[in-house]
């Protein structure tokens, strides 16, 4: 009886720290979901294929030798990528780096640095949640 | 009980001299400059290139670029206030001109100069001469910034020769 009350127990915290942990990012996506609505009211949701193709195209709008989001992150969202200055960058895809996207103010400030490093203006709120949609299944 | 005292005192004073020479050659080695160890700093400048040590540059250039983050050699890497001003307070306290740094790599600079690159320093321009352009190019290499490409233990400190 004790063990099962402890086993029990043990399952509930597991259970509450995962839940903390994706529960900011489902804040997040819930802010972006709020913003996009607002900026479209035919917004119909966040699309993955969508949030594939806006990291692959080599946009142009941007830096030169930044002109998609692979040019650092790499083709495989689930290898490691690497800066211009040789640094390498943790893997994007969320099942390989599950601690990535809990924490709003840094995927704030990275989606506004590299945005305009690749396109040359801020992401919207759809192309946000298009993106993190790709990189949560992938 | 009789000690033998002397052989004691030699066995100690050389023990001392060893301890001082050792720690002279790690303290003043042109080729080991303490790394970063400030946690915020290793984070913010460490995320794109490596957390460079603050002994490279003197603490007007920390000033400096740490004031015009929003154009930090054409890319933005902007933080916000009190972040800024923490990895700054850090990074002029162990800045190479800091009381009791004296940085062999600032040696040419004149007084006040504020240089950004580290790689434009004279000094680092001497130590690089004999490497050759095609070498920065490779696609392994990539930037001057990229230390570690060759100088594998760069993140300890340590830039010697390979």
């Amino acid at each position: 009886m004790n063990i099962h009350y402890r086993a029990l127990l043990l399952l509930c915290s597991l259970g509450l720290s995962v839940g903390a942990t994706a529960g900011e990012r489902e804040d997040l996506i819930a802010r972006y979901t709020a913003e996009a609505r607002a900026a479209d009211p035919a917004f119909a949701g966040f699309s993955a294929a969508r949030g594939e193709t806006l990291h692959r195209t080599r946009h142009g709008g941007g830096k030169a030798d930044t002109p998609a989001c692979t040019s650092c992150h790499g083709e495989d969202a689930r290898a490691a990528g690497r800066t211009r200055a040789g640094k390498a960058i943790d893997p994007m895809a969320a099942s390989v780096s599950p601690t990535r996207y809990t924490d709003a103010a840094k995927v704030e400030k990275w989606f506004k640095r590299n945005c305009n490093e690749v396109l040359g203006r801020e992401c919207s709120a759809r192309e946000k949640g298009d993106w993190l949609a790709y990189m949560t299944r992938q | 009980m009789n000690i033998p005292l002397r052989p004691l005192a030699v066995t100690l004073v050389a023990l001392a001299a060893v301890a001082t020479l050792l720690g002279r050659a790690q303290a003043g080695d042109d080729e080991y400059f303490p790394p970063v160890t400030d946690k915020l700093t290793l984070q913010e400048c460490g995320s794109c290139h490596l957390a460079f040590p603050p002994s490279m540059l003197p603490a007007a250039s920390w000033k400096r670029m740490m004031g015009e983050l929003h154009d930090h050699f054409g890319d933005d890497a902007s933080v916000d206030a009190d972040t800024a001003a923490a990895i700054t307070r850090y990074l002029v306290r162990n800045a190479g001109d800091a009381p009791g740094h004296g940085s062999k790599l600032l040696r040419g600079l004149k007084p006040g100069e504020a240089p950004l690159r580290i790689t434009e320093l004279p000094k680092w321009v001497r130590e690089h001469r004999e490497v050759p352009k095609a070498d920065w190019t490779r696609k392994d290499v990539g930037s001057k910034a990229n230390c570690t490409a060759c100088h594998i233990d760069a993140a300890k400190g340590y830039f010697e020769d390979d």
